[in-house]
């Protein structure tokens, strides 16, 4: 099993080769010269010559592409050209607001996702099963900007009993920080709730069926040692598997809720970026982005050898 | 062992959608043909658009800005004075346009590629480390990547999409020819000399045809979404071609304000979501009877 972890995770270089080289040469993938599109329209000939010496762009491909991904490896993703700061460290100062607003979403979904997929899944084909698929259908639905404006709509501006947008570090006090972290996590949870409740549910259907399971309610387990001790425990690869990738989805999620609630997260970072065209800021997030998708799946290929001893590598 | 959404969504079924079948579909499925209705109506609406009680979606009147919705203003108007019916109405088009273009654009190269990776094994290396690369990129980010790049023109979105959905039917294609070709009927025709061509023609393409409508509807169902998020920050549609994103972009700063300017729009381009949505599932369930009982 541990050279089996020690494969994963080299694999995981090529991958991530791939994607800086992606990310790198997207600046060459659009139409045009990428220092005067980066530019703008109203630059002047000064301001495209610096642009290009700032990113190297008068440099061969293969030059300029092995200097950055050197940098890269120092942990150097460039310096921002709006603000002239560098990228790691406008990252880092954006980093807090998105863990929070992640992790928030984690703890408020899987708890309720997991068991409604159970329930569904143990009274298949009754009106509880129905009206968790009716909520599934309707989490996949709702596109996430649409669901934040009715949430704001009904809970802040309606109801007035939670704040419209911003956000309070925890270090400015727990009350206002939960506060307002409440609806961003709802908005983004919707989504994940379903996908989440949905795959537990097939997950659980299947595992359901099998005769071990019939073996355990015929000895006379309870109800709860059944599905909790004998079916989720053996349906526990999908479902871990979908956490997984759900996690990567609220990525693409965040930019979103970040700036419908004005939060000043690496969402809202990445956004303004390219309203600016700030190229350096986007290649650094999405790279950031991309890696910490890579590690999840890592982990969760990782995890199936202690969710299921019957998988040996 | 990592398993795409796309492979959940649709595994390999290896059957050949016929039309009996389709027609089945939305019989045994009153939810299909709910969603099949609901999606009529909505083309309906944007090949009628010009028909509906709409005026031009572009015409400006300051004097009659922010009106809240009544009987003149159906949904009201924006801030520049524009009808808010007519421009959401308007925006049923750039909606099912990209959704109908980024499904069968990258159906076609996923297809293809699928193909190719399939059956031969050198490309196949190469190309799928690319395409893990791709995924592992967040799809509305990469979107958004190219859209920072170019021009804002409904092309480009489609184009940006597309690049983002592409890896996700080329690895379930993929997946079915790796099974496909090891049956006994593609050996037998392997055995009576049939040409590498032909085999691909004639019996491979045909059964990777239904998981990929399955997965065809739900890239149409996620191209609206990322297109009308692209245009809400900024990086989608062009301004000057109402689309619900950008309709949604206009009310953002005027939300407390003016709330149905958001409102209107969000939920035609939900029910739209909704109603392939819907459609997929039905498919889904038909195409696949081994998902069916489960999903």
């Amino acid at each position: 099993m541990f050279s089996y972890i020690v494969r994963r995770m080299l694999a995981t270089i090529p991958v991530m080769g791939v994607v800086a080289l992606f990310v790198f040469s997207l600046l060459y993938l659009a139409p045009g010269d990428p220092a005067s599109i980066i530019a703008g329209d109203t630059a002047t000939l000064d301001d495209i010559m610096r642009i290009r010496q700032k990113l190297g762009l008068d440099q061969p491909f293969y030059i300029q592409f092995g200097t950055w991904a050197w940098n890269l490896l120092h942990g150097d993703l460039g310096i921002s050209i709006f603000t002239n700061l560098p990228v790691w460290t406008l990252i880092k100062q954006r980093i807090e607001p998105t863990v929070a607003l992640t992790i928030s979403t984690l703890l408020i979904t899987i708890p309720v996702a997991i068991p409604l997929g159970v329930v569904a899944a143990w009274k298949a084909g009754t009106w509880i099963d129905r009206s968790v698929m009716i909520f599934a259908v309707a989490g996949f639905s709702i596109p996430t900007f649409v669901l934040a404006y009715i949430l704001i709509l009904t809970f802040s501006i309606g109801l007035d009993v939670l704040p419209v947008q911003g956000y309070v570090s925890f270090r400015d006090g727990f009350g206002p920080f939960i506060s307002h972290l409440v609806l961003p996590s709802v908005t983004l949870g919707l989504f994940y709730a379903a996908l989440v409740a949905r795959i537990t549910r097939a997950s659980m259907l299947d595992v359901l069926s099998q005769d071990y399971v019939r073996t355990a309610q015929a000895k006379g387990l309870s109800n709860r040692e059944v599905l909790i001790g004998h079916a989720l425990k053996n349906a526990a690869v999908p479902i871990a598997t979908i956490i997984g990738i759900g996690i990567a989805l609220l990525i693409s999620g965040v930019v979103i809720t970040e700036t419908v609630f004005a939060i000043p997260g690496v969402g809202r970072l990445v956004v303004d970026a390219i309203l600016r065209r700030d190229y350096p800021i986007i290649q650094g997030v999405i790279l950031m982005f991309s890696a910490w998708y890579v590690l999840i799946n890592l982990a969760v290929d990782i995890s199936y050898t202690l969710f299921d001893p019957r998988i040996r590598y | 062992m990592t398993i795409a959404p796309a492979d959940i969504a649709a595994s390999p079924a290896l059957t050949v959608p016929q039309r009996g079948k389709l027609r089945d579909v939305f019989r045994r499925h009153p939810t299909a043909m709910a969603g099949a209705i609901l999606l009529s109506l909505l083309v309906l609406m944007a090949i009628f658009a010009p028909w509906l009680g709409t005026v031009d979606p572009q015409a400006l009147a300051p004097i009659h800005r922010l009106r809240h919705p009544s009987s003149t203003y159906w949904f009201g108007t924006d801030m520049l004075g524009r009808d808010v019916y007519s421009r959401v109405v308007y925006g049923s088009r750039v909606s099912l346009i990209i959704g109908i273009s980024v499904a069968l654009f990258s159906s076609a190269v996923g297809i293809a590629l699928g193909l190719v990776t399939g059956f031969v094994r050198i490309v196949d290396a190469i190309l799928m480390r690319l395409m893990d690369g791709l995924m592992s990129i967040p799809s509305v980010l990469l979107a958004i990547a190219l859209m920072a790049l170019s021009r804002a023109s409904m092309g480009n979105v489609i184009f940006a999409i597309t690049v983002a959905e592409v890896p996700r039917v080329t690895r379930l294609v993929r997946g079915v020819v790796l099974t496909l070709r090891e049956q006994p009927f593609v050996e037998a025709a392997v055995a009576s000399g049939t040409g590498f061509l032909a085999i691909m023609w004639r019996h491979i393409l045909p059964n990777t045809l239904a998981p990929v409508l399955v997965q065809g509807t739900f890239i149409a169902a996620s191209a609206m979404i990322t297109e009308a998020a692209l245009s809400f920050i900024g990086a989608g549609t062009p301004p000057n071609i109402p689309s619900w994103g950008n309709i949604m972009a206009e009310g953002r700063s005027l939300f407390q304000v003016a709330y149905y300017i958001i409102l209107f729009p969000g939920i035609c381009l939900s029910l739209a979501v909704l109603s392939i949505n819907l459609i997929g599932d039905g498919l889904r369930d038909a195409l696949d009877p081994r998902l069916a009982r489960r999903m």
